[in-house]
């Protein structure tokens, strides 16, 4: 009760901010929840499920792209090009977690870097398709949603609202599962939880092209909000973040991903207003932070005061 | 008579697992039969571990073969020999030590279906005597404590078999008794192979005992017929 009260009450308090926020920070803000979207698959692997990739990367853009490809070439609007961009995320997941499961820790680490890596070279190779570095911008006439233009303030803010709250709603009751429980003990205990009867490839499987569906909505709903879609999205960089956020708001909490993406956005602004040297203060926030909150904020909350948060 | 007409629950023949030049598991010719308290013993690196290790799955053997009931799980992994009955209590308490322990048997109750999972989940833990600590975290909990824990995931699972490996190591006297009549309450639902360094629990509880020494089977009988095998009290009792 008390845990749906307060997912509820973030989502309410998130639904007013376009009143009192400036547009300019409402489509941040926008942008903040979609990212969220990104980091909260990857809490489920990595936070909940123990599976430390650095590749998300590939997943984020194979819903990026399945998005935005037949938008571009088709001229799909935005209902079905939103569909096309979760499964291909979920798609590319399971793909990568059959070749890559097959390793664990370091090597999981190292696998799933280089596939990341291969899938950005092969958007460079293609791009004549897929724009490479550029990119392409997607057509207005593809970003409409039963008949409203997700390339104006409100529209688009409520629709990464939307599925901002669906897929925090998801991970929720999903942690709360015994599929949860199945996940968190993949991470504690891999051999116990085998002699248990659960196959820990399959589990795992599971919890990856799930973490793939999240990064695959993530990369659609940018493509069609933000209107713009490119290779740069498959780099490295976007493999770290959602870890980073992740880390920083508190690894296996379901409010931590939000938590991490929206402070560490709110520190890059602040941060580049001050210095040109802004990566550095990133990285300061960082060190300190694991100093002394290495679980992130809401883990270190949880164990030392909030026991009951998921 | 009974016994010996049912088909036996582990049936293993020339069952072989070396690690280089050190014969583990060294043709074993097994048989348990349904119902029954099976004791293994032997000296230290006898190879007791190991040979449940393969019956388990946790290992695979490299040859031989082991039958569950008649049929050939030889090559089964590990997890669908647990959805087939056989459950294994680790000899080093293996739990989820960051879980509470609601939810580390939970994880062995809800393979059995969602229905009641709080119901069953807390029988599962009286049953041990662990009641009242199911919102504890199990590291918390004390070594005895943890060790009735393994047990009680085991139990869960409802087995056929129950594979306790040291299950009394670093029990209390005390305890030891409410763990014997936890053991033999299980019969003849759940047969028991049960690996024992506590010779008085092995003559106790076993109802047939099997000696390993270097990968081999010394002798098998009745605890009065291992006691009295002249072997057996050379190689191991050292009477």
């Amino acid at each position: 009760m008390k845990v749906w009260t307060l997912h509820l009450a973030l989502l309410a308090v998130l639904f007013t901010a376009q009143f009192w926020l400036s547009p300019y920070h409402a489509t941040n803000l926008a942008r903040i929840m979609v990212l969220a979207v990104f980091a909260m698959g990857y809490n489920l692997a990595f936070g909940y499920t123990g599976l430390l990739s650095l590749g998300h990367a590939l997943l984020l853009a194979a819903g990026m792209y399945a998005a935005g490809l037949p938008a571009q070439l088709w001229g799909w609007t935005a209902g079905p090009a939103l569909i096309a961009g979760l499964a291909g995320g979920g798609l590319m997941a399971a793909a990568l977690g059959l070749l890559a499961l097959r390793t664990a820790g370091v090597s999981f680490m190292i696998v799933t870097l280089m596939f990341a890596q291969a899938g950005f070279l092969t958007l460079l190779y293609f791009a004549p398709i897929t724009g490479g570095d550029d990119g392409f911008a997607v057509a207005a006439a593809s970003r409409t949603l039963l008949g409203f233009d997700l390339s104006t303030d409100t529209p688009r803010f409520l629709a990464a609202l939307t599925i901002f709250a669906a897929g925090l709603l998801a991970s929720l009751v999903l942690v709360r599962s015994s599929f949860g429980r199945t996940m968190v003990a993949m991470r504690e205990n891999e051999e116990r939880s085998r002699m248990l009867g659960y196959n820990p490839f399959t589990v795992k499987l599971a919890a990856l092209t799930i973490s793939g569906l999240y990064a695959g909505a993530a990369g659609a709903a940018y493509a069609i909000l933000f209107g713009y879609v490119g290779a740069s999205f498959a780099t490295i960089q976007y493999s770290i973040l959602p870890m980073l956020y992740v880390l920083m708001g508190g690894a296996g909490t379901t409010l931590g991903p939000f938590l991490g993406a929206l402070l560490m956005f709110v520190l890059i602004e602040a941060a580049t207003g001050v210095t040109t040297a802004h990566q550095f203060i990133v990285g300061a926030a960082l060190v300190v932070l694991i100093l002394f909150a290495p679980k992130g904020l809401l883990g270190t909350l949880r164990e030392r005061w909030v026991r009951w948060l998921p | 008579m009974a016994a010996l007409i049912e088909p036996p629950l582990i049936q293993t023949e020339r069952l072989t697992l070396h690690f280089g030049g050190l014969k583990a598991v060294d043709g074993v010719d097994f048989t348990l039969r349904p119902g029954e308290i099976h004791g293994l013993i032997g000296p230290n690196g006898a190879g007791k571990t190991t040979f449940v290790s393969l019956l388990s799955g946790r290992r695979m053997a490299q040859s031989g073969t082991i039958r569950l009931a008649g049929e050939d799980i030889t090559r089964l992994p590990a997890h669908q020999r647990v959805r087939k009955g056989i459950a294994y209590t680790f000899q080093i308490t293996s739990i989820f030590p960051r879980l509470t322990v609601f939810d580390n048997v939970a994880l062995a109750v809800q393979l059995q279906g969602a229905r009641d999972l709080t119901t069953r989940t807390r029988t599962a833990l009286a049953r041990v005597g662990l009641q009242g600590l199911e919102e504890q975290e199990a590291q918390t909990l004390s070594y005895g404590h943890q060790r009735l824990l393994e047990l009680a995931m085991g139990l869960a699972l409802n087995p056929r078999l129950l594979i306790l490996d040291e299950p009394t190591q670093g029990l209390a006297a005390s305890e030891i008794e409410g763990f014997k009549d936890l053991v033999r309450g299980l019969i003849p639902d759940t047969t028991v192979l049960l690996i024992e360094h506590n010779m008085e629990v092995v003559m106790d509880l076993a109802t047939r005992i099997t000696v390993l020494t270097f990968g081999r089977v010394l002798a098998t009988g009745t605890p009065a017929e291992v006691r009295a095998n002249p072997a057996v009290q050379e190689a191991y009792l050292g009477a």
